[in-house]
């Protein structure tokens, strides 16, 4: 079943007087458990399509439908609405509050949502256990690291156990190692049956996902099943992070 | 319903969450608000507490009193053809006092500034009064020792005194005064009578409590040549709503003993409480609005502060408000968080600049009557919460419509 069916997908910007065509005319369909990445050079327009993909931007021209929702005309409250529900993202610069703790920025979401203290108490800690970060509840991020950081993010993305998760060079801003670790972290949720949507421009972390689809100038270049898909190995689960 | 709960409950929490975190510029912004909210219900508690006393002022000098003067307290005429008029006599008295049938009494009253002395101690510019013993019943005097000066004394223009109770307290502080010879100008007078505490301080030297009286045949021969002075009649009607008629009567009878024609103006005033108290608002009342207004624009200051850290705020905190959009805030959740965050600043500095008020008007009630009443403890919580949200407005919305994708965009 399609969660995602983007039609002739347009996005036009007006910068003064000019007219830049982010995106020309985009179409794909993505499943439910798909582990896709979307990948281009800078000025491709993937980062428009990712913010489409994501509901926090609406296109000029044409279709999009979320779960069988046309929400390509939605107001922004429903957008608002999708995106808490329906969609989990992940940035390359984390995008925590920064003044607040790990535990708060998971129950986030959810306060959004309208769920009760109690209830969403347990929910954020239950994520940050299932993200390997049971015991860094109460540290701020300040007093993280990099990929732990990360970890709290992907544990507010999957808290309100959304349809998609739409990452954003995830590992942009990690060294190579943690990187890894993080990987392998989307990995063991996609294992889990959730669908992830990743944006990046790097060749060897695009090979995680299954599917790779290439923009180049607003267009969809090239749309592909990866042949020697690259499955991390379980690395020792103390990880020191 | 619920959800709107829900979500005011979550915005005050993330709104104090927020203020924790930046406490120095929270109390800074603060205290714009708490002085202005202090010195907003001090204002109002100084002017409550004047009007108060002015008040009892007045009705010391009661509500049921006239008083015929050659002079009028508050005129529009020219002020020499007032001094033209006839001086009022104490022929006249006789002849007036002789022909009203309404008031239960009526009194000639004149005075004169002088000094007090006993033994070393001295008052100096004491407003002396010269009456008859009819003088009494034109007042509520209330005696703290002694009596008003009787008939007798009065006819006789004996040189008895009867003092107000500041008098007393100044002269003998030890409160023996009564029978006591003190000396007013050269000549000696006994005290046969000291005032219980009369009016309030508003009223100065027209407090009862800093004034002397003596028979007006004894002022007449030791402060005032007879020929020279003019005599005050104070009327008392025998209750304030017959006033009006008294009023009216006094006027008839007053017109017949100064012989005038039908067709000439009154050469005498009537004055009442009532023209003061007129002109008591009309004076003080500009003054009462030129303060609260001043005091007013200190609290507007500090609104202007608040709008103006909530919008750097707002910049500041793009980023934050990106995110916070991202993972699903509404517009309305944005704009409900940043006016909490204001209101409650506002709330807060209000509060703390009630309780110092609270505290001031109480220090100053040693020199001066002030007092919180619960209006203004509603007024101030209610204007300051009014100044957050008001402040708050502008910035709030602000960040509402601040667009997801730039903001997450923005370092």
């Amino acid at each position: 079943m399609n969660i995602i069916n983007i039609e002739h997908i347009a996005k036009i910007y007006q910068v003064g007087l000019e007219e830049v065509h982010a995106l020309r005319d985009v179409s794909l369909r993505i499943d439910k458990n798909e582990y896709v990445a979307i990948m281009g050079p800078s000025g491709s327009g993937k980062s428009t399509l990712m913010n489409m993909l994501g509901c926090l931007d609406t296109p000029t021209r044409g279709k999009y439908d979320f779960n069988g929702v046309n929400v390509s005309e939605m107001t922004d409250n429903d957008l608002a609405r999708i995106r808490n529900k329906e969609i989990g993202f992940v940035f390359q610069t984390f995008n925590l509050l920064p003044r607040s703790d790990a535990l708060h920025n998971v129950e986030l979401p959810l306060i959004y949502a309208g769920i009760s203290f109690a209830e969403r108490r347990d929910k954020a800690l239950k994520a940050l256990v299932d993200v390997g970060l049971g015991d860094r509840v109460h540290h701020k991020p300040n007093e993280l690291s990099g990929g732990q950081r990360q970890r709290v993010a992907i544990a507010r993305a999957l808290v309100t156990n959304p349809s998609i998760i739409l990452a954003d060079e995830p590992t942009g801003n990690l060294d190579s190692k943690t990187g890894e670790e993080i990987m392998q972290l989307f990995n063991e949720i996609h294992t889990k049956g959730n669908t992830i949507i990743l944006v990046t421009h790097e060749e060897y972390i695009a090979e995680h996902a299954a599917r790779i689809i290439r923009l180049k100038d607003g267009l969809v270049e090239k749309d592909e099943q990866v042949q020697n898909r690259y499955i991390p190995q379980k690395i020792n689960s103390s990880v020191e992070l | 319903m619920r959800f709107i709960l829900f979500e005011l409950k979550e915005g005050m929490l993330i709104a104090f969450r927020a203020l924790k975190a930046n406490k120095v510029r929270t109390s800074l912004t603060m205290l714009g608000i708490f002085i202005g909210i202090t010195v907003v219900v001090l204002m109002s508690t100084a002017i409550k507490g004047i009007n108060n006393s002015f008040q009892d002022g007045i009705s010391a000098l009661g509500s049921d009193v006239l008083y015929i003067d050659k002079w009028a307290w508050f005129t529009n005429e020219e002020w020499w053809k007032l001094r033209n008029r006839k001086s009022i006599t104490l022929a006249d008295y006789e002849d007036f006092k002789s022909q009203v049938k309404l008031p239960i009494a009526v009194a000639p009253v004149i005075n004169s500034q002088q000094t007090v002395k006993f033994d070393d101690k001295r008052v100096d510019g004491v407003f002396l009064n010269g009456s008859n013993a009819d003088y009494v019943k034109t007042t509520n005097f209330t005696f703290d020792q002694g009596r008003f000066y009787n008939e007798v004394e009065s006819n006789a223009s004996r040189q008895v005194a009867v003092i107000g109770s500041e008098i007393a307290t100044k002269l003998f502080p030890r409160g023996d005064a009564l029978d006591k010879i003190i000396k007013i100008g050269n000549a000696n007078y006994k005290v046969v009578g000291i005032l219980a505490e009369q009016g309030s301080f508003i009223l100065g030297p027209f407090n009862p409590d800093n004034q002397v009286f003596i028979p007006i045949g004894t002022i007449f021969k030791n402060f005032i040549a007879e020929h020279r002075g003019t005599v005050t009649f104070n009327v008392r009607a025998p209750n304030p709503a017959l006033l009006e008629e008294t009023k009216a009567e006094a006027e008839g009878v007053m017109r017949k003993v100064r012989g005038l024609r039908y067709d000439e103006e009154n050469d005498f005033s009537i004055n009442q409480q009532e023209g003061l108290m007129a002109e008591y608002n009309s004076v003080v009342g500009v003054i009462q609005i030129a303060g609260l207004f001043i005091t007013g624009l200190s609290l507007f200051v500090g609104a202007i502060g608040i709008m103006n850290i909530m919008f750097v705020s707002v910049r500041e905190r793009t980023k934050e408000i990106g995110i916070r959009k991202a993972i699903g805030a509404k517009k309305r959740t944005i704009l409900t968080q940043f006016l909490l965050e204001s209101s409650a600043i506002c709330l807060l500095g209000g509060i703390a600049g009630l309780l110092a008020a609270i505290l001031g008007s109480m220090a100053l009630n040693q020199y001066f009557p002030t007092s919180i009443q619960v209006d203004a403890v509603i007024i101030a919580i209610g204007v300051s919460a009014l100044t957050g949200i008001l402040s708050g407005f502008a910035p709030a919305y602000q960040a509402s419509k601040l667009d997801p994708v730039e903001s997450l965009r923005y370092e």
